[in-house]
């Protein structure tokens, strides 16, 4: 019999979905045109990706030339804080964002200061949350942007992200400071209108959506200036030059389409699961914490830490019985820290340590579910006897 | 006593990637049923009296925590049992394993104990991902540890064998010959050495010497 197979990282990634493999397809074979090509291939490709920019558009609140497509989330942030903040540097150079953020955006935060821009980072609150009278506080008269995850990637904290853009508006001057917001994890799952949320540049992705990886885009307002990160012509407003990625980005749009479509009826049926898990976690094994925050938090994700043991241990005895999910402990990384958003949420390392992150998804069932928690219990008991270490109780209840 | 077991479980299953996939790694089959199937681990709180010698190395705040019980023989100073507790990721658990069974299939006594290198315990894991070896085999220094406490208990301190090298770190035991094995493997930058040796992860306060002895180094060997 064949092993049982619990994919619990779709917060990592996602397959792709089979609706937007066929509708990719034909761009990959028969209609491989470039957009640029003065001639009838050339206009087939050239009329798809319009009308992919226009559904991405649609989804958003948007107008088309307001979608600039990406190569996914990654370089979406790049583009939008060191593009935006290299080409306003007149207006000002200090940036707001905040300690939880993606590594895209505090990554590229450390290059600006490097280019002798200043940064401010919020903290946040027990569960992850910005608040936007901190924000608003922060607001300086050379501020030229602030930037604040939607939707937290490893915890799953939701930002009041239109509540920050309203109090932003309320308190700026011009068109500074601009706000952009990193949505790759709220696609298929928050409300992704551009108006509502008060943004001005938004990340969106789409290999979190079963679309294809490498495939992503900026929102970026009319009127807003980005220096590219690239150069070598005109495609993209001369913003991101290259011969676009078609059929990906015919994907992405058919996934984002889907995802949108179906958001309401997948979140209801996510919730229930994710509280079904934690609520069951919570009643079989003692000395566990939840990490971000109970309700304002994606439909998809569950983010424990189980004290007193190792987080890449207890992954690879889950993976050992077909359970695949992510940790936030040191090992797994490179750098040997922990999660910084973990730390972030003023938690000892020893915390940050022994978090599971399972992220749930499209295919994820119950059964799956009652699955991975006819194992938990004893794997974590298991580690727990092999274990010295006993966390302070303060730190779960 | 009776240790935990399970079933030992062999081949490519249990692997795991890195999060940012910059770098992955496979264990060994030997790592592998040691982290499935450990030996000699205590199960329990010690009881009073049950073992004459203790040693401990790591904080769980450095992400690795090790403590080690022996009971050895007063006249022959052969370990008759060696007892661990580990905190830590899956190749540390294998390794502490690995150093219990390999202290006890020879009846080791404290000065054949004390002398075991990480690299002996490496190698009988069938190696580790290089990343791991610095970081996860503290199982050499908690045992010495142990081996001081017996002869402190006993009141042999000419045989208290004090680190021949300098304590930099006092949580994660890392010393100032550790930071220059690092530096002449080419870690060159605070962020390279601590990759190398957890030195200062958690305990911060520790990082300007550290520093001091890259830069010291760094101009020793490369001018």
């Amino acid at each position: 019999m064949k092993k049982r197979q619990v994919y619990l990282d779709n917060a990592a990634t996602t397959p792709i979905d089979k609706r937007v493999l066929a509708v990719m397809k034909p761009f990959l074979t028969d209609d491989f045109g470039n957009p640029s090509s003065f001639h009838t291939p050339g206009k087939v490709a050239g009329d798809a990706l319009d009308g992919a920019r226009k559904q991405v558009a649609d989804v958003i609140g948007a107008r088309s030339d307001e979608i600039i497509f990406t190569s996914g989330g990654t370089e979406s942030d790049n583009l939008a804080i060191l593009g935006f903040a290299r080409k306003n540097q007149n207006q000002g150079k200090h940036i707001i964002s905040t300690k939880v953020e993606h590594p895209a955006v505090l990554e590229s935060l450390e290059q600006l200061e490097k280019e002798g821009f200043e940064v401010t980072l919020l903290i946040v609150d027990e569960f992850g949350r910005v608040s936007s009278d901190d924000v608003v506080t922060a607001i300086r008269p050379d501020t030229i942007l602030i930037s604040i995850i939607y939707a937290n990637n490893e915890i799953g904290t939701v930002n009041p992200i239109s509540e920050i853009g309203k109090q932003i508006q309320k308190n700026r001057t011009g068109n500074f400071p601009a706000f952009h917001t990193d949505a790759c994890q709220a696609a298929g799952a928050l409300e992704l209108n551009q108006e509502k949320l008060h943004v001005d540049l938004m990340t969106v992705n789409a290999s979190k959506i079963y679309g294809p990886k490498g495939n992503g885009a900026l929102f970026v307002k009319r009127g807003l200036k980005l220096q590219p990160l690239q150069f070598g012509g005109h495609q993209e407003r001369r913003v991101r030059p290259g011969t676009e990625n078609v059929a990906g980005i015919i994907g992405f749009t058919e996934a984002l389409r889907i995802a949108d479509q179906q958001k309401d009826e997948e979140s209801k049926r996510l919730i229930k699961l994710r509280d079904y898990f934690i609520c069951e976690v919570q009643k079989l094994i003692p000395k566990t914490r939840l990490n971000g925050h109970p309700t304002e938090r994606l439909p998809n994700n569950i983010n424990i830490s189980f004290m007193d043991i190792e987080g890449e241990a207890l992954t690879l005895y889950l993976d050992a019985k077909g359970i695949y999910v992510s940790t936030g402990s040191a090992c797994t990384s490179a750098s040997l820290d922990p999660s910084h958003v973990i730390v972030g949420l003023s938690l000892p390392y020893e915390v940050a340590h022994g978090s599971i992150r399972f992220s749930l998804g499209r295919s994820t069932t119950k059964k799956d579910l009652d699955y991975v928690l006819e194992f938990l219990p004893e794997l974590v008991e298991k580690l727990r006897k092999i274990s010295p270490v006993s966390v302070d109780a303060k730190y779960f209840k | 006593m009776s240790d935990y077991k399970s079933e030992p479980i062999k081949g490519t299953q249990g692997d795991v990637q890195s999060h940012d996939k910059k770098q992955s790694w496979f264990y060994s089959d030997i790592v592998k049923e040691h982290f499935f199937n450990p030996q000699n681990f205590l199960d329990r709180d010690p009881k009073e009296g049950e073992f004459n010698a203790i040693g401990k190395v790591g904080s769980p705040a450095c992400g690795d925590e090790l403590r080690v019980w022996m009971r050895v023989d007063s006249a022959t100073e052969i370990i008759i049992d060696y007892k661990w507790k580990t905190f830590g990721c899956g190749s540390a658990i294998a390794a502490t394993s690995m150093i219990s069974e390999m202290i006890l299939e020879k009846n080791m006594t404290l000065e054949e104990a004390r002398n075991i290198r990480p690299q002996d315990v490496m190698e009988r894991l069938g190696g580790l991902p290089a990343r791991k070896f610095h970081c996860s085999v503290l199982c050499d220094k908690a045992t010495r540890d142990a081996v001081n406490d017996f002869y402190r208990r006993a009141g042999k301190f000419d045989k208290i064998v004090v680190e021949a090298s300098r304590i930099i770190c006092p949580v994660t035991r890392v010393t100032d010959r550790d930071i220059e094995e690092a530096v002449l493997e080419g870690a060159i930058t605070l962020e390279d050495v601590q990759k190398k040796t957890k030195v200062g992860i958690g305990n911060p306060g520790v990082l300007p010497a550290v520093e001091e002895l890259i830069l010291f180094y760094k101009e020793k060997y490369f001018g």
